[in-house]
């Protein structure tokens, strides 16, 4: 039997959402029947409106989808100017202020508290810069994944941005392709360093040489929800670019088909993929949804590999002064846990426009790059004051942190996030010293094991728990080590679980000093890790309280948002209206 | 009228009458439960796997973890609340830090995914 959501999506989805969105919206948040709200909520990811969490009732998360992550000239300071006036909430976040942008983990950019009186004009100031929101959530294809500087890499080896690009403007908005059994995540990259992060998603395009052309190796099933991570799995097909388009048709047109829309949980390809293994995958694809014979796959580059390998070689991020190929530069800014306040935002978008062509680029670690800086313009654009705190040469433990939204927002979040990853990497960078030879040094820290932090790709893992501390529920945290990609990706080892939030600090610094004192030669924390059993590493993670303060060890969920002064869940203002007063209770 | 009963976001809550009642990250004390060896589980539920109605109990599946020994599953049926007056649809969730005892089911109204 179909699932709930799989009727509601006969109904209505795709396009065909906007107009009930916009008729809704002029009318205001009353006018949806209440007893369709969960119909429209789940329809309006769509859109790429997310309903925020209980105790938020009225209030939204958009959800704005730049392809490959690429913000054109001219695109930030809009983004920039809708957050100021659109994403404030009843309260202000002690860290981040009242209004801010979330870079995310795909290439994205997440406002909250957007009111549904507000989308109407929203839409029409982003789409007139060609900016949208349509497929950013929801069963569809997702936003595009890639190598953030594709065209401007001296290691790229195909272009993947105008491949990206086409996918973009195929699929999106496409009524072939508007209601899948679930989300449709999909890497590309052209260059030899793994930074398209293909492995963890569902169709990734890998760069291959066939026979002297260049094109792309597919790989299919990556994913790491629900306690399920599934690295890609090669299908051996190789493509010319000029066919990526009718291969990427050909698989998102069999998991339309094949998927199973009767079971959410069961619903991604990586489960189909479990099913048939990837020679059934491959013939499927051969025999009902492409007309030309698939070539086999080509020569790929995973040796080459270098981004998020613990290596401590090579291109492990984005981060930091890079030339192009064509002579200029791109300046990887460090974004802590990916979060950047609207007047921070806006003054970027101007210095963008001063020293570079007025582009920016958005990268799978939650940082933002300006491109197109001229050799002449480095020093004084790296001098400007706003670069302070979004360095290009920051401390490894402010680069290496990456965090989800958390329960701030989020309704499937055990654990508040961001606020505190940005408390942990001030500390860990005034109390911990990495070894010397290493530069970088990941944490990504998820609320729960959706795993929208990418958790189980990090140097150190954390994952949203509860334990008891002194007989008290207290937020925690699952602590695993030694995940990471490249040629050989590997999943993090779950080795420490349910550590009080307030220990993690300390459980860490006492990791990195024993992987200091037991380490032998020159071996990358990676390595240490995957030389060594469960039980050893445990011992090495010695949870401790320390004089880190952690202002969110209660239960963060109860509270209508973590940071009012009064946070009660019956204190909340939702729902409002449009202008934000709190519409009348049915008690 | 009939009560509708579903779990949303990915197993993040169940809706009862399209109103939000029952979220995940509440820890749930249970009881005469073969979950793990605990005598008494203190469960922490991460997603909500079924939901059904048994007139006029609201049940769930809910997978999860005990935060004391670190048994991680799927329980079996528990209790989130109940709807006495299917015609007024009024939602009484129960108490979840109370103890709670699962039950094995063959029977259920309203199965739900």
């Amino acid at each position: 039997m179909p699932s709930k959501v799989e009727k509601w999506k006969d109904e209505v989805y795709g396009n065909e959402i906007r107009e009930h969105l916009m008729e809704f919206a002029e009318k205001g948040w009353d006018a949806i029947p209440e007893d369709e709200h969960d119909a429209w909520f789940e329809r309006f990811k769509w859109w790429g409106l997310y309903h925020q969490r209980s105790g938020q009732e009225s209030y939204f998360m958009m959800r704005i989808g730049t392809p490959n992550g690429v913000i054109k000239p001219g695109q930030l300071e809009v983004i920039g100017e809708i957050a100021k006036e659109y994403a404030t909430g009843p309260v202000d976040n002690p860290e981040f202020g009242e209004a801010y942008c979330d870079w995310t983990t795909r290439q994205s950019i997440q406002l909250h508290w957007i009111k549904l009186e507000d989308i109407p004009e929203i839409f029409e100031k982003l789409e007139a810069v060609g900016l949208g929101t349509q497929q950013a959530c929801g069963d569809s294809w997702r936003n595009i994944v890639g190598c953030p500087v594709a065209g401007k890499d001296k290691h790229e080896h195909v272009d993947a941005w105008p491949v990206a690009e086409d996918l973009h403007e195929t699929f999106k908005g496409n009524d072939d392709y508007s209601n899948l059994p679930r989300k449709w995540k999909v890497a590309i990259a052209g260059c030899d360093e793994g930074c398209g992060q293909g492995d963890i998603n569902d169709l990734a395009f890998e760069p291959a040489e066939k026979d002297g052309e260049l094109g792309f190796n597919v790989r299919i099933g990556g994913g790491l929800s629900r306690k399920e991570p599934r690295l890609a799995r090669d299908i051996d097909v190789w493509v010319p670019p000029e066919q990526a388009a009718d291969v990427a048709h050909g698989m998102s047109s069999l998991f339309r088909d094949y998927g199973d829309r009767e079971d959410r949980f069961n619903a991604r390809i990586k489960f189909l993929m479990d099913e048939w293994g990837p020679e059934k995958m491959r013939s499927v694809l051969q025999e009902e949804y492409v007309d030309f014979e698939l070539p086999t796959a080509g020569e790929d580059m995973r040796d080459q590999y270098s981004y998020n390998t613990g290596s401590q070689d090579g291109h492990n991020d984005h981060v930091g002064i890079h030339e192009q190929k064509d002579g200029n530069y791109y300046i990887g800014l460090n974004v802590l846990v990916g979060r950047m306040g609207a007047d921070d935002v806006l003054e970027l978008a101007e210095l963008a426009d001063e020293y570079g062509s007025g582009e920016v680029r958005l990268t799978q670690r939650q940082n933002i790059i300006v491109t197109d800086v001229p050799e002449e313009n480095l020093d004084e654009f790296t001098s400007e004051p706003l670069l302070e705190n979004y360095s290009p040469d920051p401390s490894p433990f402010m680069r290496g942190s990456i965090a989800c939204t958390g329960t701030e927002y989020c309704s499937l979040s055990i654990v508040e996030t961001k606020n505190r990853q940005v408390r942990y990497a001030r500390w860990l960078k005034d109390n911990v010293e990495l070894p010397e030879d290493h530069k970088d040094f990941h944490i990504h820290l998820s609320g729960c094991t959706a795993s929208c932090a990418q958790p189980q790709i990090a140097d150190v893992s954390l994952r949203g728990m509860k334990t008891r501390k002194d007989g008290e529920p207290v937020e925690a945290l699952d602590i695993g080590l030694g995940g990471g990609l490249g040629d050989d990706p590997r999943f993090a080892d779950w080795v420490e679980m349910r550590v009080p939030a307030d220990e993690v600090p300390g459980a860490i610094k006492n990791l990195v000093n024993n992987f200091e004192d037991a380490r032998e030669g020159g071996e990358t924390f990676r390595d240490f890790v995957e030389d060594r059993d469960e039980e050893t590493l445990a011992e090495m993670v010695e949870p401790e309280e320390t004089d880190y303060h952690d202002p969110y060890m209660h239960n963060t969920k109860m509270t209508w948002y973590p940071y009012a002064e009064d946070d009660d869940m019956q204190s909340s203002p939702a729902p409002t209206d449009g202008s934000g007063e709190p519409l009348p209770s049915d008690d | 009228m009939t009560t509708d009963v579903h779990q949303l976001d990915d197993g993040a809550w169940i809706s009862v009458n399209d109103s939000r009642e029952v979220n995940v990250s509440d820890l749930w004390l249970l009881a005469r439960s073969d979950f793990c060896g605990c005598e008494t589980t203190d469960f922490l539920a991460e997603g909500f796997v079924k939901v059904g109605v048994d007139y006029p109990d609201i049940q769930a599946r809910i997978a999860g973890q005990c935060i004391a020994c670190g048994e991680s599953g799927v329980t079996d049926w528990l209790t989130v609340g109940r709807v006495v007056d299917p015609n007024s649809g009024e939602f009484y969730g129960v108490d979840h830090e109370s103890v709670h005892f699962p039950e094995k089911r063959t029977r259920l109204a309203h199965p739900e995914k």
